[in-house]
């Protein structure tokens, strides 16, 4: 039962695509967000706060739609991104990184914020008193010491990113070969007579993808903890 | 050397304090919650006062009226925490090179193998911090201050955290420091006899304020 047709294969390595790409771009927006609600105070930081988390709470559903009327090719952003860069993310691979990523950026802040917060703020003072300006004091003192939390939420934003199916199928469809992610397949699949072989292997495929997630980031996890507090 | 005239409120705790030294080590002397750290942190710039002045070497590094705060990062000033505060996830070696690196000064070795001697951590270079003792910590962390090439070194109880016998171990290297370094420092304490032995200069605070300024003879018997 384990030959995946070209139309599963097709899925899965979009899925493992749009998820790494999610992931890697959400990842350093999601550092500066997890270090502005970690060490600022600022006007209006409950509101951004709430904002980041949104997706968290809101139906996927509205999510995707939101996507579509402000990245749609007739949206503010996506009509303004199409005629002057060039880039179109409705009904694209790309879009599907978007949904992904937005719907994965609460899950992957909050670890990173966590592990930011917990960074002893006397070595950054001590880093300071060596000559060190904020920005190096970040770079070679709190983004290390923060590293298991970082890593983390990559994990947890990767494994949301490649199980997302509600604001994508919404914002992009379900598009074999474009935006048919592993999701979107086994929710075709399962409609249709005589899919269900082709739906169980893709929930095993699914299954060992997240499993080698989690092994993963608990291996990184423990090797950035011991390298960080002595051998 | 270091001239200072400064007010700030802390919550419930007033410090004002003025004071101008020239010596070699002002020694900074008070019992705990006189103000002492309040104070080093001024001196520092990781706490900005509310009214005052601060200068070291003739340079102006806070004033209140003209709205002048020169950040920690730009006073090159060393600081020496009770604590050490090394940083866990590098290695000696790193730690003590960590300064030169933050403020762009070339590489020299026989500098750095000065102060590897003089502070005895040769054999320390490659462990990590958590793998030292109090004392050895507290040598690195010298050593590490002095890398960076500060033209003052504040040094905050550097030996509160340690007990009779580790004091007894660093407090020759604090006085060969002293007389080697040719770096001024201020040196904070509570234990009168450590002053003795290290300041030329003693401030005395009591409560937020200066209660005494003069040789070691204004050290309480």
């Amino acid at each position: 039962m384990f030959d995946l047709s070209p139309t599963e294969m097709t899925a899965i390595l979009l899925s493992l695509r749009v998820a790494a790409v999610a992931t890697l771009v959400a990842t350093p927006l999601g550092i500066a967000a997890a270090w502005l609600l970690a060490r600022r105070a600022f006007w209006g930081k409950p509101v951004v706060d709430a904002l980041i988390h949104l997706p968290l709470v809101l139906p996927p559903v509205v999510t995707g739609y939101l996507l579509l009327l402000s990245f749609g090719r007739r949206g503010l952003i996506g009509a303004w991104l199409a005629d002057h860069l060039g880039i179109v993310f409705a009904f694209r691979w790309t879009g599907a990184a978007l949904a992904c990523g937005i719907m994965a950026f609460p899950l992957l802040v909050r670890p990173i914020r966590l592990s930011i917060e917990a960074v002893d703020r006397r070595l950054e003072q001590a880093a300071a008193t060596l000559g060190a300006p904020p920005w190096r004091v970040f770079a070679s003192v709190t983004l290390p010491l923060a590293l298991p939390g970082v890593l983390a939420g990559m994990v947890l934003g990767f494994a949301k990113a490649i199980g997302e199916f509600g604001a994508t199928i919404t914002f992009v469809s379900n598009i074999p070969g474009e935006t048919q992610t592993i999701s979107s397949a086994v929710y075709s699949l399962i409609q249709t007579p005589d899919g269900d072989a082709a739906a169980l292997r893709l929930v095993a495929v699914s299954i060992v993808i997240a499993m080698a997630a989690l092994i993963a980031s608990e291996f990184f996890a423990r090797r950035a903890t011991r390298r960080l507090h002595g051998s | 050397m270091l001239r200072l005239d400064i007010s700030k409120q802390l919550g419930d705790f007033f410090i004002e304090a003025a004071f101008a030294s020239e010596g070699r080590v002002t020694g900074l002397f008070g019992a705990s919650g006189a103000g002492k750290t309040s104070l080093v942190n001024m001196i520092a710039g990781l706490l900005t006062p509310d009214r005052g002045t601060i200068a070291v070497d003739g340079e102006v590094l806070d004033d209140t009226a003209a709205r002048l705060h020169v950040p920690a990062h730009r006073r090159r000033i060393g600081y020496v925490f009770q604590e050490a505060r090394l940083f866990p996830h590098l290695d000696v070696r790193h730690n003590l090179d960590y300064g030169r690196r933050m403020n762009g000064l070339a590489q020299d070795p026989s500098h750095l193998a000065r102060i590897v001697e003089m502070l005895d951590v040769g054999k320390l270079l490659d462990r990590r911090p958590g793998k030292l003792s109090g004392g050895e910590r507290q040598r690195v962390a010298l050593g590490r201050a002095l890398l960076a090439q500060p033209r003052l070194l504040l040094l905050d109880e550097p030996l509160g955290s340690l007990d009779e016998e580790r004091k007894a171990e660093i407090l020759p290297y604090l006085m060969r420091l002293r007389d080697e370094a040719n770096v001024p420092m201020v040196y904070v304490s509570h234990d009168p006899d450590e002053m003795r032995q290290l300041a030329a200069q003693v401030v005395l605070l009591k409560r937020g304020r200066v209660v005494a300024f003069g040789g070691v003879e204004v050290l309480p018997g």
